[in-house]
C-alpha cells in the first residue's frame, strides 16, 4: 500500500480515494478527487491553476528545492529489515517533517516579508500625512506624537447636587 | 487415387429425397411465371431450360457419387480387400454400375424431350412435354433406390473404419480369440479396446499408435482366429487375415500358455502352423501370454515340444532376413498383461525388429543411395591416448550417493497445513522462512504509513547520520533568521500610532462614502444651504464634539457660535401657541431673509420632544407654496408607496416574483383535462 500524489494539485491520495486512469500510451494518472479528475478532463494545466501545488512551486510561492526533500525518495530496490533502521527511520520521520514544515513556513514568510515592510512604509507615511484628519494641528503643535489627542471631559458640579437630595 | 479419405465421401440421398430435392431445386432456380400468350418461343425455351436443368443437377449429383467412392482396383490392396470382405466387391461393383446407368439413361430421355420440346405449338403441349420428361427421370431414379440405399449404408461404414495406414510401421497382433491381445494393445497404446471374458469381443480392426525411439508404430489389433479351412472363415476372421495379407508389419502371436483361453496349447500351434505363410517376410515374435497363471518352464513337456517347433519357425523368418543369427531372445518372450510383466519388453522387441528391418530394406533399394550421399558422420580423431571421462564435481557425487542411501521426507508446508485443521483454518506463516540478521524480527511488523508519509521511501541505513547533519543545518539556519528578524522588527508602528492610523483610515473612509452618495444623488436632492438645517444636523454640542474628538478646546468656538445665532424665538413662540390652540401667524419683520414659519392647528405639538414627524415646515428650498402643499405632496407620495410596500416591492423598478409557481395556486390542477380526482 502506497500514498500516491494527485496529478493534478499534488496532494496526497489515501487508499480508498479518488480515480486511476491509464491512457492508452500506459501513463497513469492518479486523481485525489473529483474536482481534480474533471479539471484534468477539461484538459487544464495545471501549473496555470491557482490552487495546484504545481502553480505555487513554479512561480516560488512554496519552497521546491531543499534537502529535506533527498530524504524521500521511492527506492525501488528493496532492503532487509532491520529492527533498528526500522526504529531510527520512524522517528527520523517526525523530525524531518517537522523540519521540512519550518523551513517551509520560513519560506513563505520571507516571501511576504517584502510587502510586510512596504506596508508598513506606507501605514507610517499615510499616518504622518492625514493624521490631520484626527488631530488638529494646534493639538499637534502641543503634543507632536502621532498619537490621538487625549479628550478632556469636563465633569460638571450638578452630578454632586443631584445626588444629595436621594440622601436627604 | 483416392487417398484414405473415407469420412469425406458426400451422403448418399435414397430415392425419394433424391426427387424432392432435384425437383425443388428446379422450381426454385427457374423461372415459374410464364402465359399462354408468350410467344412461342419464349414457352419452349421456358420448358425446355426446366428439363435441361433438372438434367443437370442429377447429371451433377450422380457423379459426385459415382467419383467419391473409392474404385477397389486403385486403392491399396489392404483397403481393397478389406471392402471387400466388408461388403462384397461385386455388389459394390454393381451398384455403382447401376448408378452409372441412371445417369446416361437420364442424359438420354433430356435428350430427347428437348428435341421434342423444340416443336411444341402450345403451352399446353410443351408443358405435357416437359411433364413427362420430369416424370420419366424421376422413376429412373426410384428404380435405383435400393443401390442409393446400399451406398449410404457403406459410406457410413466405411467413414467408421480405423484409420490405418499401410506403409508406415506397423505392429500386428493375432491369435486365438480371448489370449490376451486387446489387453496387451490397452497397455502399450491408449486405444481403450473392450476387454471381455466371452470370444469374438473384439469384432474389426482397432488402432492405437505407440512410440519407440522417437518413432510413431501403429498397433493393429485384430479379432481372434480360429482354426479352420479357409473358405469356412466369417467375416470377421476375414478381417485379421486381410491385415495379415496385405499389411507390411511385424507380427506378434499370441500365445495363451494357461490355457485358460479355452483352446489347448496343441490347437494354438496348430493355428499357428496353418497361417504360417502369411508370415513371409515379416518379422515375426512369439509371445507366450499369461505367464502369471502358468511360467513357461513348468509346461508339459509335449507343450514345449510344440513351443519349440513354433520358435524354430519364427528364427527361420529371422534367418531369412539375414539378421541376427544367434539372437533368440528377440523370438520367443514372455509376460503378463495382468502383472504388467515383459509387456514393454515385448514391445520393444517387435519395435527393433520392425526397424531393422525396414531400415534393411530401404538400404537395398535404390533411392536410399541418394540421401546416403547426403550423410556424414563425422567422428574426432582422438588427439592422444588421454582418457577424458565426464567431469562431475565430488558434491554431486555425494548428494547422489546420500539420496541413494535414505531417501528424505521434508515436512511440507502442505502436512502443517492437513495438521492444524485444514486449508480454511490455518493460514502458512510466511515470515517463517526470512533470512534476517537477528531472528527475533521475523514477526515484527513495520507500518507503510506514517503521518501522510511512505515509510518505505525513508528508509535509508544510515538516515541517522543525514538526520544528524540536517539538525545541525536547521540550527544555523533558525540561528540566521533570528538576527534578521530582530533587523526587521525596527518599523513597526506602536499601538497608540495603530490606534490613530486606524481612525485616519475610518474617518477617510467615511469621507469618501459620504462624497460618494452626494455624488450620485447630486441630482436629485435639493441641496439645502446650511443656514436652513431643518433636521438639525449642525448643532453646536456636534461641533464641541468633533472639536474635542481632534483635541481642541471647544469651550471658545461653542460660546462664539452660541451668541452669533439667533435666540430660541422659535421654541418659545411653539410653546405658546401649544397653550393658545388658535393659528397664530407669526411673521418676522426685521428678518424677512429668515424662515417664514407658518403653523397649522393640527400640527400644534411640541417641537422640542419630537423630531420623527412628517416635517409640516417648508424650507424654502424645497419648492412647495405652503405647508398644506407640502402635507398634500407628502400625502401622495405616500399613497403610492403603499402601494409598492404591500407588494413587497422595493421601489418602482422592482418585478421581482418571490415565487414562480406558488403551490397554492398550482396543486390540484391540471394542464388539460378533467380534475374529478385529487
Amino acid at each position: 500500500m502506497r500514498l500516491e500524489k494527485c496529478w493534478f494539485c499534488s496532494s496526497t491520495i489515501y487508499p480508498g480515494h479518488g480515480i486511476e486512469f491509464v491512457r492508452n500510451d500506459a501513463n497513469i494518472f492518479r486523481f485525489c478527487r473529483s474536482k481534480c479528475h474533471k479539471n484534468f478532463k477539461m484538459k487544464r494545466n495545471p501549473r496555470k491553476v491557482k490552487w495546484t501545488k504545481a502553480y505555487r512551486r513554479l512561480l516560488g510561492k512554496d519552497m521546491t528545492q531543499d534537502s529535506t526533500f533527498e530524504f524521500e525518495r521511492k527506492r525501488n530496490r528493496p532492503e532487509r529489515y532491520d529492527r533498528n533502521i526500522a526504529e531510527n527511520t520512524l522517528k527520523a520521520i517526525k523530525k524531518i517533517d517537522k523540519i521540512r514544515s519550518d523551513r517551509a513556513s520560513d519560506h513563505i514568510k520571507n516571501r511576504l516579508k517584502t510587502g510586510k515592510i512596504q506596508r508598513q512604509k506606507e501605514a507610517r507615511k499615510q499616518l504622518e500625512q492625514d493624521i490631520h484628519l484626527v488631530k488638529a494641528p494646534l493639538a499637534l503643535a502641543q503634543d507632536s506624537s502621532l498619537y490621538l489627542p487625549k479628550i478632556k471631559v469636563n465633569v460638571s458640579q450638578t452630578r454632586t447636587e443631584e445626588n444629595q437630595p436621594m440622601e436627604g | 487415387m483416392v487417398q484414405y479419405n473415407f469420412k469425406k465421401i458426400t451422403v448418399v440421398p435414397n430415392g425419394k429425397d433424391f426427387i424432392d430435392i432435384i425437383l425443388s431445386r428446379t422450381q426454385r432456380q427457374t423461372p415459374t411465371v410464364v402465359h399462354k400468350g408468350y410467344a412461342i418461343s419464349r414457352l419452349r425455351q421456358f420448358y425446355m431450360r426446366k428439363v435441361k436443368y433438372t438434367q443437370q443437377n442429377f447429371h451433377e449429383k450422380l457423379s459426385t457419387i459415382i467419383d467419391e467412392f473409392p474404385r477397389l482396383d486403385d486403392i491399396h490392396p489392404f483397403y481393397g480387400d478389406l471392402l471387400h470382405v466388408l461388403y462384397n466387391k461385386d455388389h459394390y461393383k454393381l451398384a455403382l454400375g447401376q448408378i452409372n446407368t441412371a445417369r446416361n439413361l437420364i442424359s438420354k430421355i433430356a435428350k430427347d424431350y428437348v428435341k421434342l420440346l423444340k416443336y411444341g405449338d402450345s403451352l399446353y403441349r410443351c408443358k405435357s412435354l416437359k411433364i413427362a420428361a420430369l416424370g420419366r427421370m424421376c422413376t429412373v431414379i426410384k428404380r435405383i433406390g435400393p443401390s442409393l440405399a446400399y451406398l449410404e449404408q457403406i459410406r457410413q461404414h466405411v467413414a467408421r473404419l480405423p484409420s490405418i495406414d499401410p506403409n508406415t510401421r506397423t505392429i500386428l497382433i493375432c491369435g486365438y480369440p480371448n489370449v490376451g491381445k486387446s489387453s496387451f494393445m490397452n497397455k502399450i497404446t491408449r486405444a481403450d479396446v473392450d476387454v471381455q471374458p466371452y470370444a469374438f469381443t473384439t469384432k474389426s480392426l482397432f488402432v492405437g499408435h505407440t512410440d519407440y525411439k522417437y518413432l510413431r508404430y501403429q498397433v493393429i489389433d485384430t479379432p481372434g482366429i480360429l482354426d479352420r479351412p479357409f473358405e469356412d472363415r466369417n467375416i470377421i476372421e476375414m478381417c485379421s487375415i486381410t491385415a495379415l495379407a496385405h499389411l507390411r508389419a511385424a507380427v506378434l502371436f499370441f500365445l495363451d500358455i494357461s490355457g485358460s483361453c479355452g483352446y489347448s496349447i496343441a490347437q494354438q500351434v496348430a493355428l499357428f502352423h496353418s497361417i504360417k505363410s502369411l508370415f513371409m517376410n515379416k518379422p515375426l515374435i512369439i509371445v507366450c501370454n499369461k505367464t502369471d497363471l502358468q511360467p513357461l518352464d513348468s509346461l508339459s513337456e509335449e507343450d514345449m515340444k510344440l513351443v519349440m517347433e513354433m520358435k524354430a519357425e519364427a528364427m527361420k523368418t529371422v534367418m531369412g532376413q539375414g539378421g541376427e543369427p544367434s539372437n533368440e531372445e528377440g523370438v520367443l518372450l514372455t509376460m503378463s498383461t495382468l502383472t504388467e510383466d515383459g509387456v514393454i519388453a515385448v514391445k520393444n522387441a517387435a519395435c527393433e525388429r520392425l526397424l531393422n528391418q525396414r531400415v534393411e530394406l530401404k538400404m537395398k533399394s535404390k533411392k536410399i543411395n541418394d540421401c546416403l550421399n547426403r550423410f556424414h558422420v563425422a567422428i574426432p580423431k582422438p588427439r592422444d591416448q588421454k582418457e577424458r571421462p565426464p567431469c562431475i564435481p565430488q558434491s554431486v557425487l555425494e548428494a547422489k550417493a546420500r539420496q541413494a542411501a535414505e531417501p528424505e521426507k521434508r515436512k511440507t508446508e502442505k502436512d502443517l497445513e492437513d495438521e492444524n485443521g485444514g486449508a480454511g483454518v490455518y493460514s502458512a506463516n510466511l515470515r517463517k522462512n526470512y533470512i534476517l540478521a537477528n531472528d527475533e524480527w521475523k514477526e515484527d511488523i513495520l507500518p507503510e504509513i506514517l503521518d501522510g508519509h511512505n515509510v518505505y521511501d525513508f528508509i535509508d541505513p544510515d538516515i541517522l547520520l543525514r538526520l544528524e547533519e540536517l539538525e545541525k543545518e536547521e540550527g544555523l539556519r533558525q540561528g540566521e533568521e533570528e538576527d534578521t528578524g530582530f533587523e526587521m522588527d525596527g518599523n513597526e508602528l506602536s499601538p497608540e500610532e495603530q490606534e490613530a492610523l486606524a481612525a485616519i483610515r475610518k474617518k477617510k473612509s467615511l469621507l469618501i462614502q459620504q462624497h460618494r452618495i452626494k455624488k450620485s444623488t447630486a441630482e436629485s436632492r435639493p441641496t439645502v444651504p446650511r443656514k436652513f438645517d431643518k433636521d438639525r444636523e449642525f448643532t453646536t454640542e456636534r461641533m464641541g464634539r468633533q472639536l474635542s474628538n481632534m483635541g481642541l478646546d471647544p469651550s471658545l468656538a461653542i460660546n462664539r457660535a452660541r451668541s452669533r445665532s439667533r435666540g430660541r424665538k422659535r421654541e418659545r413662540s411653539l410653546d405658546r401657541g401649544g397653550n393658545d390652540g388658535g393659528e397664530v401667524m407669526d411673521m418676522d419683520v426685521d428678518q424677512p431673509n429668515k424662515m417664514l414659519r407658518v403653523r397649522s392647528r393640527s400640527l400644534s405639538m411640541s417641537r422640542s420632544r419630537s423630531r420623527s414627524q412628517p416635517p409640516i415646515e417648508v424650507a424654502p428650498g424645497e419648492g412647495f407654496k405652503d405647508s398644506a402643499q407640502k402635507v398634500k405632496a407628502h400625502k401622495l407620495a405616500k399613497k403610492s408607496v403603499r402601494k409598492r410596500n404591500k407588494d413587497a416591492r422595493r421601489g418602482e423598478a422592482d418585478r421581482v416574483i418571490p415565487t414562480l409557481k406558488p403551490k397554492h395556486l398550482f396543486t390540484g390542477k391540471r394542464s388539460i383535462g378533467k380534475t374529478q380526482r385529487r
